[in-house]
Formats: structure tokens, sequence, C-alpha cells
């Protein structure tokens, strides 16, 4: 943000000079492909710090706003790798070293019946690194966000798109991109309030 | 964008013109008021409390039953040696399996983009996670000392032991209880936009307070969403090879004993066959009320009653194979006890069982080859409902004739379930419809964000 305010004196600030401190500017659109077409053109022009809200996943607009990478799927491997390991030398542990018991006369080390509850751990793990690090990584539960401040934006979960370009992005000037959304099909152009 | 035509319905491809997965009339609008209002703003109807009444009191016919049986003991059902395994067991068998269907839907329908399981896998995924709950149960009180039951787990304990990991029943513990927490972890994560979505519904603050603090704070971010994908897509991986893994670790623990009847090696294909057979009839049983009662024939439409007719016909048919070479087996082996305990299935006093199953299993579906079959709801109702008594009847072939007469005449026995057992099943059947209808009342039981993906105005052109 600091950036932002020094490249463009004129614009952000003195534009605003008495309002609340902004987290960005929002546009409302009618239908997902406006949208897409909006984000589009304003990652094309540079403005990276920006985000786009739909009421269901749109492959295209999270390619759009530049977003096609998430360590999410190394998480999982990472944690159902754990996962095995753990309960497989789990069982090796208790029936091997610290219990030894002859059952039947079959080795201590019976891995092939060890092999069930070491799948099963693998996909526990797995499971809660899928689940956990998707909410980690999106930073939930967050019950306060400044996204919530705009007036319409209750309708970003039934019928209504919404893009934000952040005020920390450096290229961000509040007048320039207030007439650039203007001029992208947007219903509404709202100041995102802190 | 086609706003030149935009009631076009989504198709699949020539065969699907017929039936459409949605009814075409539909926008972003009416989905999500729709379907919201069934929890929000719909009065509750009588009908729902006179329904909720009837499952919360056979609930309670559960609570006396458990509470008697562990007052004095597991010898109140009808289990004794030989038949240690009753009704019981074949219930957390049958349980189970029903909930392997809403997996299916939810996981393996999805890897394999088949978008119309879009309106019923969040239905069908509480039917899994409310039948899970009852099966749970059973292993449990059939312990006979319940409340030690956290033995089962490998805990450090003063007695200074472990548990004997070379057992299929410590599979079982981990399977069931791993099955239950990531179906759990599914359904919720399912949730999460629509919490979001009732949260900005909702009218009342102790409504919004709550859907807002289950949201989680969601906000539809495009970063959000790809992520969400990503963990939903890999959750539905995962849960692929679990839900196979679960009802394979239930068939081992008969199949790894020695007894006739259950030391059979086609018991892993043919017990989650049968699982999803038995699966699908739950689904359609639920569905075909459910769907007429609340109006959402435009969101499950016949070409989901079509298609779930014909999962069930191709499980059914795999199930009549398994009964097909169980028969097989135990004359090809030619081992007296096989063979004793194939004749004794058919012709010993049990024999009704055997042909009553064989009858509500084989026979039963072969209707669902005709679609006239196929489309009459109370026709395709009536089948789903004796496929359910059969498969709970395969379970009861299984688990009682294998052990009544083995290789000892001395030790055979007959078995009766008693009174209790009967109040145990009707009792978690209570359970299992009390949580259905809470969940229909209070969540949305078809998923709003999943449905607006497949509205044609969904689409995004390039």
């Amino acid at each position: 943000m600091e950036q932002g305010q020094h490249v463009h004196p004129a614009g952000a600030i003195a534009h605003r000079r008495h309002a609340p401190p902004l987290y960005g500017v929002m546009a409302e659109f009618e239908s997902p492909g406006d949208l897409v077409a909006a984000a589009r053109k304003v990652y094309s022009l540079g403005y990276r710090r920006i985000n786009g809200y739909s009421p269901y996943p749109i492959e295209e607009l999270s390619e759009a706003i530049g977003f096609t990478h998430t360590r999410l799927p190394l998480i999982v491997f990472i944690g159902g790798l754990l996962g095995g390991l753990a309960g497989f030398f789990m069982q090796y542990w208790m029936e091997v070293i610290d219990y030894p018991l002859n059952v039947g006369g079959k080795p201590l080390n019976s891995w092939p019946a060890f092999i069930p509850i070491t799948f099963e751990m693998t996909v526990l793990a797995a499971a809660f690194s899928a689940v956990l690090g998707m909410l980690v990584l999106n930073r939930l539960p967050q019950p306060y966000h400044p996204v919530f401040n705009v007036p319409n934006f209750a309708m970003a979960t039934r019928d209504r798109f919404f893009l934000a370009v952040e005020a920390n992005d450096p290229k961000f000037n509040h007048e320039e991109v207030v007439n650039l959304l203007k001029s992208l099909d947007a219903l509404e152009v709202n100041d995102v309030e802190i | 964008m086609q706003k030149e035509e935009p009631h076009k319905p989504y198709t699949e491809g020539p065969m699907h013109t017929t039936a459409p997965v949605i009814d075409p009339g539909l926008t972003f609008a009416s989905v999500t008021d729709k379907i919201s209002s069934i929890v929000l703003k719909r009065k509750t109807s009588l009908a729902w409390f006179f329904g909720f009444a009837i499952s919360f009191a056979l609930f309670q016919l559960m609570l006396l039953t458990i509470t008697n049986l562990v007052f004095v003991g597991i010898g109140l059902w009808g289990v004794n040696v030989p038949v240690a395994w009753g009704v019981d067991i074949l219930n957390f068998v049958w349980w189970i399996g029903i909930g392997h269907a809403g997996t299916l839907i939810s996981a393996i329908l999805l890897l394999l983009r088949q978008r119309w399981r879009t309106s019923i896998n969040r239905f069908a995924e509480a039917m899994t996670l409310f039948a899970v709950a009852q099966a749970g149960m059973y292993p449990i009180f059939h312990l006979g000392r319940p409340w030690l039951m956290y033995w089962l787990f490998p805990y450090p304990n003063t007695m200074g032991i472990w548990p004997q990991f070379r057992s299929p029943l410590m599979w079982d513990v981990f399977a069931v209880s791993t099955y239950a927490t990531v179906s759990a972890m599914f359904w919720f994560v399912g949730l999460i936009p629509d919490f979001a979505t009732l949260r900005d519904r909702a009218r009342s603050k102790p409504f919004q307070i709550l859907y807002g603090m289950l949201a989680m704070g969601w906000r539809g971010s495009a970063r959000h969403w790809h992520r969400y994908e990503m963990a939903y897509l890999l959750l539905a991986g995962l849960a692929t090879p679990l839900v196979l893994s679960v009802h394979t670790i239930v068939s081992f623990d008969f199949a790894v004993g020695i007894i006739p009847g259950w030391h059979a090696t086609i018991f892993p294909p043919y017990f989650v066959a049968g699982a999803i057979y038995a699966g699908f009839a739950m689904v359609l049983l639920l569905t075909i009320p459910l769907r007429r009662f609340y109006g959402l024939e435009g969101f499950i439409t016949m070409r989901h009653m079509h298609n779930m007719a014909k999962v069930m016909l191709a499980t059914g048919l795999i199930v009549g194979y398994g009964y097909i070479m169980e028969a097989f087996f135990g004359w090809y082996s030619g081992n007296r006890y096989e063979r004793f305990m194939i004749w004794n299935r058919m012709h010993g006093p049990y024999s009704l069982y055997y042909w009553a199953l064989i009858l509500c299993n084989i026979v039963a579906p072969q209707f669902l080859w005709s679609k006239k079959v196929r489309s009459n709801l109370v026709a395709l109702w009536i089948i789903s409902f004796i496929v359910s008594i059969g498969m709970w009847l395969e379970r009861f072939v299984i688990v009682v004739t294998s052990l009544h007469r083995d290789y000892l005449p001395s030790s055979w026995g007959m078995y009766d379930p008693t009174v209790w057992d009967w109040s145990m099943f009707i009792g978690t059947i209570g359970f299992f419809f009390t949580l259905l209808f809470l969940f229909i009342r209070f969540l949305p039981m078809i998923s709003i964000f999943e449905m607006r993906t497949i509205l044609p105005e969904a689409e995004v052109e390039d």
C-alpha cells in the first residue's frame, strides 16, 4: 500500500483525503462472462493484486487473475506419505519391538497383515491434509473481511459476480481503477473500506 | 454469452437429449432461492413433524434397547455359540453397505465426470454419514462391555500391551473410523459454500450467526475456489479407494476366518458390489418420495432415476454372479464341508431365507431392463424396497447359515433373533430417519453451488 501511495500521490490519496483507509475497488457484474472478460482486461493492463468473487467455481476466472498454481497437492502427498509411514511403523514397533507375540507361528513382522491399516492411515492423513491445508492456505476461518462491506456483496453467493482491484497493487490509482472498471460493463463500482 | 438462447438445457451427448440433468428453465437465482428456501423460508410442514415424531419415537426404542443391553448383557440378543454373530453384526454390514452408495455418487462419479451426480450427492453423502453412524454402534455394543471400546485403539496403557494387528477385526476398526471421518470431512467441505449462501439469505439473526460460523467467512474468492476445487478433487480421489477398501475389509472379517461359507476369495468384490447395490436402492427409496414432497423434480430429474436404476441393475447382476460363484466354488472345491454348506443353505432350516434372497436380489431387479419399469416411480420404489430386504437377507444367510452348522455336528445349533434384536434394528432405522429429517430441515439437501455450475448460463465463452 505504501508503494502505491508514493507512486501516485495525487491519485489515491488526494482523491480520498478524508475517507477511511481503502482495501480496494470492487466492480459488480451480471454474468460470469462479463467478469472473466473484465478480469482478463485488468490483468492485461498490469494489475496483479486482483481477485474475483463468484457464486460457484469458474476455472477461467482463476486463470484470468493469474492464479493457476496451488501447493495443496504437495501438502496432501506429504501428509499421505507421513500417515502411511506412521501407520506401518506404529504396527511394526508394537508387534515386533515393544510387544512381540507369536500368533499362529506367523513372523513377528507379518507385513502383509499390516497393509490394510497402513492404507487406512495413509488415506486418513491425506484427507486431513487436504481439508486443513485448503482452510489454512485460504486463511479460513476468517469471520471479517473488508469485501463484506460492499453493499451488494451478499449477492456473490447468489447470482452476482465481483472483481476487486486491491489498493496494495503497485499500479493502484483510485481514479484510474474506478474509471477502468466502469468502462468494463460493470453494473456498479464501489470502494471497499477496511 | 448465450444471451440468444439462455434456456438451452445442459446435455452431454445425443443419447441424453430425452431427459436433461436439470430443468432447462432454471437460473442462478432460481436455483439458489428454491433450494435455500426449503431450509430458510418454507414453513415446516405438518408432514415433516409427523415423520420426525415417528422417527424420534423409534429412536427412543433404540435407546431403550441399548440401556437394557448394557444392564443385562448381549445375551439379551439371540446370539450364542455357535451363532455368536447374529442380527447385530449383519445389521452392521447392512448399514455400512448402504452408506457406500453415497461415497460412490459423491466421489467416484465426480472423478468420472458424471455431472448428473450433482443434484443427489449432498443427500447421498448425508445418507452415508447417518448409515455409518448406525453401523458403528453394532460392533461396539456387540463387544459386551462397550464402555471398554477404547481398548480397540492402540493407546499406551498400564497393562503394557498392544492390539493384535494381524486380526481383520482390528483392520475393521481403522477402516470404519477412517471412513466415518473422511465422509464427514468430505460432506462438511462440500457444505462450506452453501453455508455462505444460507448466511447471506437467512433473515433471522440466530441463523445468520449459525450459518455464518459454519461458513467460516467463505466469500467465493477465485483463489479460494481454486484451492477448494483442488481439495475437493483430491478428497474424491482419496475417498474412491477408501470406499472400496472399507467393504473389502468388512468382507475380510468373514473371509479371513476358516468357516465354510466365509472363507472365499470372491468376498471382497462381491461385498463391494452388494454394498453399492443396497446403497442405490436406499437412495432411490428416499429420493423418490422426497423429490415429490419438496417439488424437486426440476433438480432430480427422470434422468437420475434411470441412471440409478441402471447402476442398481448392473451391481445386482454382479451380486447375482457372486451367488452363482459361491455355489460353484462349494461344489467344485470337492470339500465336503463346503458342499454341505451350500446344500444346507438351499435345503437346510434357513432355506427359506436363501430362496427369498435369490428372489429379492436376482429376480426382482431384472424388471429394470425395461425402460417402462425404470420410468415408473412406484415400480422403481417397490423394487428398491425389495432389494433392501434382499440385501438384509443376504447378510443373514452369510452370517447365520455359515455359523450354525460348521465342522462338528455336535456343535451345531439354531439361531433365533429375539425381540431385542428387532427393537435395536427398528431403533436404528428410527435414528437414521431422525437424523435425515433434521438434515433436510436445516441443511440444503442439494448442493447449491454445484447446481449453479451445471446451469447453461454458467458457461464462459472464450
